[in-house]
């Protein structure tokens, strides 16, 4: 397929200067409109020529969505994110380093630094799946079609899902999803019915709910900000990602934990993986497996045996299924206490 | 806008993929134009319905008051099916009309269930039922011109009483065949597409050609039975049909409407006194007064 790169489709360009606005313009072109935030998935889609929207609402003039700002005046509040806030600036603002440093560290290694400077807390969240087949333009399910060039036996799969595919076998590439839901964060969006507040696991959606998106955004919504409340502030951290490049590449699979503990044992804990499914996985399963338990190797195995209940590889990514397991371990045994990876020959 | 989406496949073959959706909001609204079309034309413009011939009084005298007309099995197979439609029609148009959920398991699992309470209709329709009783005989091809011909205003003879099914029902169990087979056969091989107990997966099963038109048959079946669906629902509840909706509860229909719109020659309904030869009608007249009893009752040649 001849794919025409590096000159877009041309387009009506509208730069707004409030959120109002913003949503006026999104109103009236509907699913014509395309918003841009960083433009760093955006400008991919549109030089490809892949999308070819009539109207691109530019968000990057609108202050109201950028900065870090507590939601409260009690130290014991939370903090706002404005969804155009760019990476760099999350990931060095004081308040995100000091209590919330889950967040900071998987914001960190995102990309590049000259892509976090410019790319957004919002894009980095709302961005689309990097499935090559459905970037190249091909009539996959994701792009309304009838098949998935991936899930097929001679399919280059190597870095999709490995749970909750259906159809789909795409997977969210986001670093900052698994740390927003381990933060136990709340998505603002404001709807042409007025704004709405959801979980950020519930955000996202999977293949059986939507195969063309993954998340819950429509025509017309937009995500104006990201609040942490202050629950999980101060509480032991771990994030790792795992990629082909340590310099710059979306995650294989990424891990994010926040927990708090008495002693050696686990009072509270969420975990969260992304890379696995279409969407960041919350592990309940797991969260429940270990409430209660000490942090020691042998909770990291159970919880490891336990995240990957049902996993389901395909013909080239079987190696996510240990990933994702040893990614739980390390993200619940304390590092003193050693983590006995599972292994995979291919 | 076209009827068909397409796409352009790898090869650079541009394809079929599905049918273009707003195609369900015609069938819905064909459907509704349906029902205003025929309750309006049987409110405003039919004429009473009349039959040749009379049963004579002691054929009548045999028939019992509840005439036995859907066997167990059949209601079963009915409600299991009218079940499992509802479920595909549903699990495959809501998401496609904005409200989501995870609809594909719930598709193949009632698409496995419709498919094997169709597989036991054949075989029991075949094997331990009237099989012709639901096919167009030429009585049924005559007796619709005489209808057409006396709707028109124009003489000509009445028509025979029904055997047991309307020729408007076998004409609606062939739409439902070519729409429901279509369905049910694009369905099974788009099984193979999905994550099933059934098959392993095999998407590259047929060309990326014969795949779009497959799912374009799919497609056109289901926006199909939508209308029929509406239809079969809008005869159900018609004042006139009940007794036939009734019947596909209880398993029989009185007396007396068998005798006002079925000829005993044409079904023969079991009796203890009568089990080997048919009953006979009166003189086959085709004066309107052989019928003169079923006026008034709201029965009309178009129902």
């Amino acid at each position: 397929m001849a794919v025409i790169r590096d000159v877009m489709a041309a387009f009506e360009l509208f730069q707004p200067t409030s959120v109002a606005d913003a949503q006026k313009l999104l109103a009236q072109h509907g699913p014509d409109a395309w918003v841009l935030a960083g433009g760093l998935d955006s400008f991919d889609w549109l030089k490809d020529r892949i999308k070819k929207p009539k109207a691109v609402v530019d968000l990057s003039g609108i202050e109201e969505l950028r900065g870090v700002r507590a939601t409260g005046n009690n130290a014991s509040d939370g903090v706002e994110i404005g969804a155009m806030t760019t990476l760099t600036e999350v990931v060095n603002h004081p308040i995100i380093k000091q209590k919330y440093g889950l967040l900071a560290q998987a914001a960190e290694v995102v990309a590049s630094p000259q892509i976090r400077n410019q790319g957004t807390l919002g894009g980095n969240v709302s961005q689309d799946t990097r499935c090559w087949y459905y970037r190249s333009g091909w009539p996959c399910y994701r792009a309304g079609g009838n098949i998935c060039y991936a899930d097929t036996p001679e399919g280059r799969n190597r870095e999709h899902a490995i749970l909750h595919a259906d159809r789909c076998v795409a997977v969210n590439p986001s670093d900052s999803a698994p740390a927003l839901i381990a933060l136990d964060a709340k998505f603002v969006i404001r709807t042409r019915k007025g704004e709405r507040v959801v979980d950020a696991e519930d955000y996202f959606i999977g293949p059986d709910i939507d195969i063309t998106r993954l998340h819950i955004l429509q025509p017309g919504d937009l995500l104006t900000a990201i609040r942490i409340p202050s629950t999980w502030a101060g509480a032991q951290f771990y994030f790792e990602k795992i990629r082909d490049r340590n310099v710059w590449d979306f995650p294989l699979m990424n891990v994010a934990s926040a927990m708090v503990t008495s002693g050696d044992r686990i009072d509270r804990i969420r975990i969260s993986v992304n890379g696995a499914a279409a969407r960041p996985l919350r592990l309940k399963a797991v969260e429940d497996a270990v409430l209660g338990k000490p942090r020691n190797a042998a909770t990291g195995e159970m919880a490891g045996r336990v995240a990957v209940d049902g996993a389901v590889p395909l013909q080239f990514n079987a190696y996510k299924i240990p990933l994702m397991r040893n990614l739980v371990k390390r993200a619940i045994v304390r590092p003193e206490a050693g983590v006995e990876e599972a292994t995979w020959a291919s | 806008m076209g009827f068909l989406e397409w796409a352009t496949s790898p090869w650079g073959q541009s394809v079929p993929i599905h049918i273009a959706w707003f195609l369900i909001w015609v069938a819905v609204i064909a459907g509704f134009l349906f029902f205003l079309g025929h309750a309006t034309y049987l409110r405003y413009f039919a004429k009473p319905r009349e039959f040749a011939g009379s049963i004579s009084p002691a054929v009548a005298a045999r028939i019992p008051d509840r005439v036995p007309r859907h066997s167990l099995a059949a209601r079963l197979f009915h409600w299991i099916m009218a079940a499992s439609m509802f479920v595909l029609l549903f699990t495959a148009f809501l998401p496609k009309v904005g409200v989501q959920f995870n609809w594909v398991t719930y598709h193949w699992i009632a698409g496995t269930v419709l498919t094997a309470s169709i597989l036991f209709h054949i075989i029991h329709a075949s094997f331990f039922l009237d099989f012709w009783a639901i096919w167009p005989d030429r009585i049924d091809v005559r007796d619709a011109w005489r209808r057409m011909v006396r709707a028109a205003g124009k003489p000509e003879p009445p028509p025979d009483r029904f055997a047991k099914y309307p020729l408007e029902n076998k004409l609606y169990h062939g739409a439902i065949i070519a729409a429901g087979l279509s369905a049910i056969i694009t369905g099974v091989f788009m099984m193979s597409r999905v994550r099933t107990v059934f098959f392993p997966r095999n998407p590259y099963l047929f060309s990326d050609m014969t795949w779009g038109m497959m799912y374009v048959l799919h497609g056109l079946a289901g926006v199909g039975l939508i209308a029929l669906i509406m239809v079969h629902i809008y005869f159900g509840l018609r004042p006139e049909k009940r007794p036939i909706t009734k019947s596909m509860i209880f398993g029989w229909m009185s007396r007396d409407f068998y005798l006002e719109e079925h000829d005993p020659n044409r079904w023969v309904v079991a009796t203890p006194s009568s089990s080997s030869s048919p009953p006979s009608t009166s003189s086959p007249s085709s004066s309107p007064s052989a019928s003169r009893g079923l006026e008034g009752r709201g029965l009309t040649d178009a129902g």
